[in-house]
């Protein structure tokens, strides 16, 4: 019985540790957060970078003596060299978008995450680097019968610690009550006549210092390597998540949370932590919609939406501009090379998923951040009818839609009942829970091997053919979706983006029709994939993946989500983009980065947006 | 002790292995080169990859400098980015042989890339060498007439270390791997062939953490909780080092037996530096135990090349194209038909001796090495390593027909 | 006929008392004021009435039929529309689109997916704001107007589903006082012509003295005072804790001036 009581004991102790260290990450996540609003993906990039400094600073005071001392004394200048890169960031990039809308500077943050994934490659090499072990705490302790690193032991004090000193920091110095006054009311802090940039600045040391903390606390435990970013960065923002956004208390509770149930899962589902944590997110936020201790976001009484405004009809311009791409997608199997014809078709492909995620964003104000989802689950659909069963590829394509279009609606049930981002995070748990899904249903699925052999039927099989097939039904798609944007459906989501409170009050049942936009965006989606999974000929679990996800909001983003035909747009670009970049193999992500942080700051709204802008200039002002 | 040599007539073959490529053939080569498209998961696998596309650079240069392939013509590699993804992947596949106008592809490090690439080379019919993705599958149930892989498979590896097994006394197994299908396969592997090495033996634990997060104090902790004699341990890179260093402070690899796949290759073993377990019995590549002089005159170049030592990575870079370019002398033709019956059964002399493309399942027999760990100076190393040829740790021949007639 | 009752309704949020037994009654055609200090539960109570909150207990009864807790767009379907404290409108459209919006609410049609909504009910939007003397701005960006004629855009919106109740929290707040009289001479006009029933807050006496039928005074979330206009100015509680005598002057002032 003693052996079994001290066991749970130090595995209690393990998720502790954990818990401490995911605290101190999320902790400089959800400050950011709470007062300057960005959703800062570079967090992860810091925590990275924090780990890399270490393992170069540490050794070499360690050469010096091996003390204790030493050793954190370089923790804690790691950590200030990161404190230092997110001033940079602030200042070189974040106060130039702070005006722009909330979803750029995510674009611009992840543009940071490319280039810094790069740079890491390019200045510490491709090796994983093992940092030193703490001196003096190299040990394990008995505990009972059982032997726990003394390091964890630290670990486990460190978390309670930083709390501690972030309470005293926001509660007895000014900084720190100006931090808590912005996180409950940003406009309150510029009325009161404080110099909002510096506060800021401060900010993202403060987030920066204490990514970059975690990270260089880490180093006796694991190596500094080049995936570290992204494999914090999701669970960080499940943290901050269920805590509740700008909660410092509620990311500390999150952390003792999630580490338990780590600890613990593991033991009786040894395969479920790739899932555990979002399954507990979209727990959490189903019961709680603003996280454990978060506050209800007051919804903007009066700022313009960002997104689609009334939608016009095309000019004769435009309409020639339309006739034209689309002629030029008709005839360029005639004067384009094979693989011209290849990436105009996926082109075609992304531009509908995209548009039909500018359908929820741009259209209602929905933000997802898992749209690859329903993406993935029609190509699945498509591709598990044509191999599993041996359907022909017409009926698979038909399969698409509606797989995607289903789970829109099962998981769209519960997203449209939140707002902002915790529906944002919402949406991504359950992309994550339909990967888990589709990863680990090895029998069905192929797990992440996934399926090959999804080819199309013989009259298609050539790239020609297939072109035509996916441009008629892209096209078409694409101008449904179009059209219920212009008709009264369209209007009533624009509507309850606006004010959800009005549009309640002259009978719209505002839940019921998200819903509905959200189950036809999933169900485009799925179309998207299903002639997606036939292009490449194979499915696999990617397809869902958040990378993917981010891939359609930059597509959005880049087109612009205030136009209607933006999207479209961003497709292009965006794969065009990559595709210039990639074959430059080594730091292509860096480039990709870089154009995307540029056109960020150059077309703040998008093509799509400085096309308005120029049409305005010329047709005399008006907008 | 610590040294490996090969036959008589591997060394021979070793010490002409290059220059036999271009025997007969005049000194420079000319002629239309022959570009070969290799695309490979450069960014996100960079440990790996990068080595061995170094490697791969430095034997075509050489072969190139000794006279080409093919009656003189040189040998033109593109390198691109598979972006880590199949759909990207199939994409570059593309570029590479419509814009690119390569003869044939090769490459890919992740099982899913290297799966969807060798479906998209069958459907176009070009040959796809598949040279790193570790999955059966690739030559199994979804291999295809187009499809070649060089590298030992999971199945292959696993057996290897088995065998190194075989006779121990330890009972009662724990399996840590990685939750994704090179991992679930390198344990689905280890519980069918591990009754067959020791009898008795049971798994009973198994861990599955999800690659590159692996929260190590928890894991280790189940692992210990379950007290086996023994662990075979299938985690590799950042994973494996916070792995072995919890492991190593709360005590778990203490009287146990530990077979462990890849930690013997340099990639992973590096970074364990003086936490270098000691005693696991690990597959890898002891780069500075390899006898013949084909093999120094190897890690002589690339260290003097790239300023480093060769990697796993390297070494698998160097024998692609020690077979490619045997492949291209003997097929005399580019057009993709000849070279895949070309593979059919093609012995090569390598740098690791005689490797062949067997032909029912089109798997190369390059092995690998097995041997045990141990620190020197601070640094990981193998011990008592020596050579497993792969040609004795194939599939059976029926059960790859059976695989593959599905 | 008693348009609307509305039964001793509670409502706590997190144990400070927002409404304690708010007992009232409302006939169809009538106008009833609702005053008191910030704070008193006004909005709680209307909020209530309009099912924008769920109240612990106590029943709300339109025309007979027992609306507690039903969602907003439920209650509007029953023939009840509302202007909020804060303008809500519909910020990215035209005046124009936002009763074009409306009228595609009453219609039912907000799930057509076929219509352009641009061409549906021009004609009865356009003669809504022309009620509202609101013609001309028909096409403007709704974002580009002073907010006293975003005011009466709402209250377009609200009359444009023919309702038989008239929620107004605090119609005329932001305006000028002269833009103040004209509005709630223009609703009363409404609602006596269609024999709208009107419930309305207001911090502005004038406003109240001058056209309410009857008034209630909350305070603290209680009802302390109802009845006809000078009734409730002679109660010695109400000055007390609420008109003062400024408010007083102002009341006299009012009803002055709507007796001419």
């Amino acid at each position: 019985m003693s052996v079994e009581f001290s066991f749970l004991l130090v595995q209690a102790l393990s998720g502790l540790a954990s818990a401490s260290s995911l605290f101190i990450i999320a902790s400089g996540l959800t400050l950011v957060f709470g007062v300057t609003r960005i959703v800062n993906f570079a967090h992860g990039s810091f925590y990275m970078l924090g780990a890399y400094v270490a393992v170069t600073i540490v050794p070499w005071l360690l050469q010096i003596e091996r003390s204790p001392t030493l050793f954190f004394v370089g923790v804690l200048i790691s950590a200030c060299v990161v404190g230092v890169l997110g001033v940079l960031m602030e200042v070189l990039l974040l106060r130039r978008i702070y005006k722009v809308p909330e979803l750029f500077q995510l674009l611009a943050t992840f543009g940071v995450v490319l280039m810094v994934q790069d740079a890491v490659l390019h200045v510490w090499g491709p090796m994983d680097i093992a940092g030193p072990r703490a001196p003096g705490l190299r040990h394990g302790v008995m505990i009972l019968d059982q032997r726990f690193p003394a390091y964890e032991l630290f670990l486990i004090c460190a978390g309670p610690v930083v709390l501690g000193l972030l309470w005293l920091l926001m509660h007895k110095t000014r900084f720190g009550i100006l931090l808590r006054a912005a996180t409950r009311d940003r406009d309150m802090v510029g009325a009161l006549g404080v110099n909002q940039a510096l506060l800021f600045t401060g900010t993202l040391f403060l987030g920066a210092f204490l990514a970059g903390l975690g990270g260089a606390l880490q180093i006796p435990r694991v190596s500094a390597s080049a995936q570290m970013d992204l494999s914090i960065i999701t669970e960080a923002f499940v943290v901050t998540v269920i805590g509740g956004m700008g909660s410092i208390g509620g990311a500390f509770l999150a952390a003792l949370l999630i580490g338990q149930l780590q600890a613990f899962g593991v033991l009786i589902f040894p395969k479920i932590t790739l899932v555990l944590v979002f399954l507990l997110m979209a727990l959490v936020l189903v019961v709680k919609p603003w996280g454990l201790l978060g506050r209800p976001e007051a919804a903007p009484a009066s700022a313009m939406p960002e997104g689609i405004a009334s939608p016009r009809r095309f000019r004769a311009f435009e309409k020639l501009m339309a006739a034209l791409a689309l002629l030029a997608a008709a005839m360029l199997p005639l004067f384009g090379d094979a693989y011209a014809v290849k990436v105009a078709t996926e082109v075609l492909i992304f531009a509908l998923a995209a548009f039909s995620l500018n359908f929820l964003v741009g259209n209602g104000g929905i933000v997802s951040f898992g749209h690859a989802a329903y993406f993935g689950l029609g190509a699945y659909a498509s591709g598990l009818l044509v191999t599993k069963l041996g359907m022909p590829m017409e009926p698979a394509l038909i399969a698409a839609p509606l797989a995607g279009g289903f789970f829109a609606a099962l998981f769209g049930f519960f997203i449209v009942r939140l707002q902002g981002i915790y529906l944002a995070m919402l949406t991504l748990a359950f992309a994550q829970i339909a990967y888990a899904v589709c990863f680990q249903w090895v029998e069905v699925t192929g797990g992440d091997n996934g399926i090959v052999g999804v080819w199309p039927s013989a009259w298609a099989s050539s790239r020609i053919a297939y072109h035509y097939l996916v441009l008629v039904v892209a096209v078409l798609g694409i101008f449904a979706l179009r059209h219920v944007i212009y008709a009264p459906f369209g209007a009533t989501l624009r509507a309850a983006r606006d004010s959800a409170a009005r549009a309640e009050a002259i009978g719209i049942d505002v839940r019921a029709h998200r819903w509905l936009g959200f189950t036809i965006a999933g169900a485009a989606a799925g179309l998207a994939g299903g002639l997606y999974a036939f292009s490449k000929g194979s499915i696999d679990p990617t397809l869902l993946g958040i990378p993917l996800s981010v891939d359609f909001l930059a597509m959005i983003l880049l087109g612009g989500m205030q136009s209607v035909m933006g999207p479209v747009l961003g497709a292009a670009a965006f794969h065009s983009i990559k595709d210039v970049f990639m074959p430059f193999t080594d730091h292509w992500r860096f480039f990709l980065g870089a154009s995307i942080i540029a056109l960020v700051l150059i077309f703040p709204r998008g093509l799509g947006g400085a096309y308005a802008a120029l049409r305005a200039r010329f047709s005399g002002g008006a907008p | 002790m610590g040294s490996i040599i090969f036959g008589r007539r591997a060394l021979l073959a070793g010490g002409a292995g290059l220059a036999a490529a271009a025997a007969g053939r005049g000194a420079a080569a000319q002629g239309a080169p022959i570009r070969i498209g290799e695309l490979n998961s450069y960014s996100r696998m960079a440990a790996f990859c990068i080595p061995y596309r170094n490697a791969i650079q430095m034997a075509a240069e050489q072969i190139n400098a000794a006279g080409g392939v093919m009656g003189g013509r040189r040998l033109e590699f593109i390198f691109r980015d598979d972006g880590a993804t199949p759909g990207d992947a199939v994409r570059v596949a593309e570029e590479l042989l419509t814009r690119e106008n390569v003869a044939f592809i090769a490459g890919t490090f992740l099982s899913n890339v290297g799966l969807a690439v060798a479906d998209f080379a069958n459907q176009r019919k070009r040959l796809f060498f598949a040279t790193e993705p570790l999955s059966d599958a690739i030559t199994m149930a979804q291999g295809n007439r187009y499809t070649w892989r060089l590298r030992p498979s999971t199945f292959m590896q696993t057996r290897m270390l088995v065998e190194a097994a075989r006779g121990r006394t330890q009972k009662r197994w724990a399996i840590v791997a990685p939750n994704y299908e090179y991992g679930q396969s390198a344990a689905a592997n280890f519980k069918r062939l591990i009754g067959g090495a020791i009898p008795g033996a049971e798994i009973i634990a198994e861990q599955y953490p999800a690659l590159g997060r692996v929260d190590a104090g928890a894991t280790v902790g189940a692992l210990a909780q379950a007290r086996p004699d023994a662990i075979f341990n299938v985690l590799f890179g950042p994973d494996l080092t916070a792995f072995v260093r919890e492991g190593n402070t709360r005590g778990l690899f203490e009287r146990r037996f530990v077979l462990s796949l890849l930690t013997g290759e340099p990639e992973y073993m590096i970074p364990l530096g003086d936490e270098t377990p000691e005693g696991w019995v690990v597959t890898g590549y002891p780069w500075d135990q390899v006898e013949g002089a084909e093999h120094r005159a190897f890690v002589e170049a690339y260290r003097a090349r790239f300023n480093d030592t060769p990697r796993k990575g390297s070494l698998l870079g160097y024998v692609t194209v020690q077979v490619l370019a045997n492949m291209l002398n003997r097929a005399d033709s580019l057009d993709n038909e000849v070279l895949v019956d070309t593979l059919r059964d093609l012995r090569s002399d390598t740098l690791v001796g005689n490797v062949t493309m067997r032909g029912i399942d089109q798997q190369g027999t390059m092995g690998t090495w097995v041997g045990e760990t141990t620190q020197r100076n601070g640094q990981g190393i193998m011990r008592n390593a020596r050579y497993a040829d792969g040609a004795d740790y194939m599939f059976p021949e029926e059960e790859v027909r059976a695989a593959r007639r599905a | 006929m008693t348009l609307l009752v509305v039964e001793s309704l509670n409502k706590n949020f997190g144990g400070v008392v927002a409404a304690r037994n708010v007992s009232f009654s409302l006939m169809a055609g009538e106008i009833l004021a609702m005053i008191g200090p910030n704070g008193a539960g006004k909005s709680t109570s209307f909020n209530m009435v309009g099912g924008q909150l769920r109240p612990d207990s106590g029943r709300v009864v339109l025309e007979g039929q027992d609306i507690t807790g039903l969602p907003p767009c439920a209650i509007c379907r029953l023939g009840v529309g509302r202007s909020f404290q804060v303008a809500q409108t519909f910020l990215s459209m035209s005046v124009l689109e936002n009763l074009q919006m409306a009228l595609i609410a009453y219609a039912q049609r907000t799930r057509d997916m076929l219509a352009r909504a641009d061409a549906l009910f021009r004609d009865e939007a356009l003669e809504l704001l022309d009620q509202l003397g609101m013609a001309d701005a028909a096409a403007r960006p709704m974002n580009t107007l002073a907010y006293g004629d975003v005011k009466r855009v709402e209250l377009a919106i609200a009359l444009a589903g023919k309702p038989r109740l008239l929620l107004m929290d605090e119609p005329t707040a932001g305006m000028a006082p002269g833009e103040r009289a004209a509005l709630m001479r223009l609703v009363a006009g409404i609602a006596r012509r269609a024999a709208i029933g009107v419930l309305f807050t207001e911090h502005d006496m004038d406003a109240v003295f001058a056209h309410a039928d009857r008034i209630l005074v909350l305070v603290r979330g209680e009802i302390i005072a109802a009845g006809m206009p000078e009734d409730v100015r002679a109660n010695p509680e109400v000055q007390r804790v609420y008109l003062g005598t400024s408010g007083l002057r102002a009341a006299l002032r009012a009803r002055a001036a709507a007796h001419g």
